[in-house]
């Protein structure tokens, strides 16, 4: 079984890139205290890819990704309102912001049903078991292998390069916007670029993992390191190994029990998690006596 | 309008027992989602709704078919475990409280996702019905489990009812309620469990995704028009109420809508015109009034002007001198003054505008205000009296009769503010 399987690389590359993605931007998410800002514009980009793929008629279309991207910055837009305008406490304003958009999204798919060939299973939970045979052909007529690993591969490209370019920024800002104000650093622009990237990515992949798996992958692997450590570098380092990580385990153990694989990918990161938080809580720490004198000291 | 009939008049006994049902659970869900709202934990039912898949996924592959009590059983058991998860995790790391619950949601997402397609496999035919729990679908709900869910939402509605006095004390001062000796922790588990068990009914109506919206949105929405806990609670379940109905109607209507998402967006509308129109605290109410507070600050500033001015020595200033002295405010300095004419404090005298009165009796209030906010400044804060104007151009309009009595007393009744100026009395000429 363990021979080299064509199907089973590109799956398991495919899944790695998503996770990538996601896990970079879900750092800064996280380091801002926006992780539940990152499951609402997944759920409120819905709207928008259906309106996309509406106008342009297929799933393919930039339309669809214009369209995920703008209702993303529209659910932030929103949220800021309800929360400075209206005086909403952030929570809630989230609950109310994402539950109304992806029910937008919800009844548009069901109004244009007979337009539109997306189910709301599909956009719940994808799957990425179709890869393979969902291949990107040129107009010559000359295939060019799986779309969906070309456009993950396209999105870790930009992802990477608006990390990379933007890290000072993104960290300054993310750690005391008042010090990046100073020094001349847009934060609203900045903050603006990182939810569009955040819809951007959610749309990208959301015909491989679904809406609700994107948060996991964009949440669970960045708190998982945050356990571990506080350095932003290693941070990002430990993030991209467990996105890796879960996607090969995800895939085998997804094939063994013959299930989702997008769904195994996030329990076994959940499982991840669970340890991780087990293994480093106050209390094991503490029993196991592993706590350094200073760490003792200061907890 | 056939259909709205038939629905309405409730001749279909199945349809009075489905809006009957309806009720009881959006009341049910509004009334603990409105207490969690106010104790600042509006997403924790989020996590909650999302983390009972998994539990319900359990319930369905053991009991074989599509049984309610294992079903609830199931959802109860993986909703307390996400519960305890959540919290466990909050005092054992480091990590914030939307990140935990961002993670506890997705992960018992995906593992509920995991045993859907498990399920899936086995082709069990009575599979179609589960999928109802993602979106919710209200008419197609059985009598017989109806009978279920109903009696659950009436024991959560009356122990939320009979415990009122607890739970309040949970949400608005649980150090006090500890302090005097109720069992805040109990108190928190029995909590836990009815917004657990509401979510469980909750989503046979609208779903996984959506619940978070029946509990989050009537609270917000209704919180808005009132500050009292009782009329707070009456007004969401009323929302909720509404809500369901409509979204029950539309998709008897139209068979292939699930109800959820019309009951989020009928939610959201009266939400929406709650945050507008809402008295007090809606957002139309409070720009209004900020409109009219400027424009009495700026009404206060021209008599203050005219009073300086006959303080020179002159007998007032005519209207483009007034203008000239606020610039960028043409439009407001011309409505003050036509409205300080029309309710007789100032006097046309062919172009020269005078203080009438009642008009120099309310300038010399407000020039005495800021005078002796100035001194107070100097004299109790050692501010210098170069420094002391700005403060005092703002507490002018805000000093109330009660503080300027206290602030003379205080002062010793002054003559003179630290610039040296007069502080006018109201028997004071000028």
């Amino acid at each position: 079984m363990m021979t080299f399987d064509q199907n089973a690389f590109l799956i398991i590359s495919t899944a790695s890139m998503i996770a990538i993605s996601c896990g970079l931007l879900g750092v800064f998410m996280m380091l801002r205290k926006m992780s539940m800002t990152g499951d609402a514009i997944s759920h409120a980009v819905l709207p928008g890819i259906v309106i996309g793929y509406f106008i342009s008629g297929s799933q393919r279309g930039v339309e669809v990704i214009i369209g995920a991207g703008l209702l993303g910055i529209l659910a932030t837009l929103i949220i800021d309102f309800l929360r400075k305008k209206a005086k909403v406490q952030l929570d809630a304003s989230i609950g109310i912001t994402f539950t109304l958009l992806f029910a937008i999204g919800i009844i548009l798919i069901n109004l244009l049903a007979y337009k539109v060939d997306l189910d709301q299973e599909c956009v719940l939970y994808g799957e990425i078991a179709y890869l393979p045979i969902d291949l990107w052909i040129t107009n010559s007529g000359f295939s060019m292998g799986p779309r969906i690993t070309w456009l993950a591969l396209l999105n870790l490209l930009l992802v990477g390069s608006f990390i990379f370019l933007l890290f000072k920024e993104l960290k300054l800002t993310s750690f005391d916007e008042g010090f990046g104000m100073v020094m001349g650093i847009p934060a609203g622009a900045i903050n603006l670029a990182l939810m569009s990237m955040v819809s951007y990515t959610t749309v990208s992949s959301f015909d491989a993992v679904g809406a609700i798996l994107v948060v996991a992958l964009l949440v669970v692997p960045p708190a998982t390191a945050f356990l571990w450590t506080k350095d932003i570098k290693s941070l990002i380092k430990l993030t991209i190994g467990i996105g890796i990580g879960i996607s090969v385990l995800g895939y085998y153990l997804a094939f063994l029990a013959d299930s989702s694989i997008a769904g195994m990918m996030v329990t076994v990161g959940g499982a991840v998690f669970l340890i991780s938080a087990v293994l480093t809580s106050k209390k094991f720490k503490f029993r196991l006596g592993t706590q350094s004198n200073q760490e003792a000291f200061n907890s | 309008m056939e259909d709205f009939l038939y629905f309405f008049s409730f001749q279909d006994s199945s349809i009075a027992f489905i809006v009957l049902g309806i009720t009881i659970l959006g009341i049910g869900s509004a009334y603990v989602g409105t207490f969690s709202f106010l104790d600042n934990k509006a997403l924790l039912g989020d996590a909650i709704s999302h983390s009972v898949l998994p539990g319900i996924c359990l319930g369905f592959l053991l009991a074989g078919e599509k049984n309610p009590l294992y079903i609830v059983g199931g959802a109860i058991i993986s909703g307390s475990a996400a519960t305890f998860l959540t919290s466990w995790l909050k005092s054992n790391t480091k990590l914030s409280e939307d990140s935990i619950i961002a993670t506890v949601l997705s992960t018992f997402f995906g593992f509920g996702i995991v045993l859907l397609t498990v399920i899936q496999k086995t082709g069990n035919p009575e599979m179609a019905g589960l999928n109802q729990f993602i979106f919710g679908n209200a008419i197609g709900i059985l009598e017989e489990d109806l009978w279920v869910y109903g009696g659950l939402s009436l024991i959560i509605i009356l122990s939320l009812s009979l415990l009122m006095k607890e739970f309040s004390l949970l949400v608005f001062n649980q150090e006090f309620g500890r302090a005097i000796g109720y069992p805040m922790d109990f108190i928190r588990l029995v909590f836990n469990i009815l917004m657990i068990l509401s979510v469980v009914i909750g989503i046979q109506a609208i779903g996984v995704v959506l619940m978070a919206a029946l509990l989050i949105t009537p609270g917000a929405a209704a919180r808005f028009w009132t500050d009292r806990l009782s009329t707070l609670l009456i007004l969401a379940g009323l929302f909720a109420v509404i809500s369901g109905i409509t979204g029950t109607y539309i998709s008897f209507v139209l068979p292939k809508m699930p109800t959820g998402p019309w009951v989020v967006v009928c939610l959201s509308f009266l939400a929406l015109i709650s945050f507008l129109f809402a008295p007090k605290k809606g957002i139309l109410f409070r720009y209004i009034s900020r409109r009219k507070y400027l424009r009495k600050t700026h009404r206060d500033h021209v008599l203050k002007s005219l009073f300086k001015a006959t303080e020179e020595g002159k007998k007032g200033l005519n209207k483009n001198e007034l203008l000239s002295l606020y610039p960028h405010h043409k439009k407001e300095t011309l409505g003050s003054i036509s409205y300080l004419l029309k309710h007789n404090q100032l006097n046309n005298i062919q172009g020269l505008i005078e203080l009438s009165e009642s008009g120099k009796t309310e300038a010399k209030r407000i020039v005495r205000l800021h005078r002796l906010w100035e001194s107070y400044l100097n004299e109790y804060m050692n501010i210098a009296p170069d420094h002391v104007h700005d403060s005092a151009e703002k507490l002018e309009h805000l000093i109330t009769p009660e503080l300027e009595e206290l602030l003379d007393n205080r002062l010793r009744y002054p003559k003179l503010d630290p610039h040296q100026e007069n502080i006018p009395r109201d028997h004071d000429d000028i």
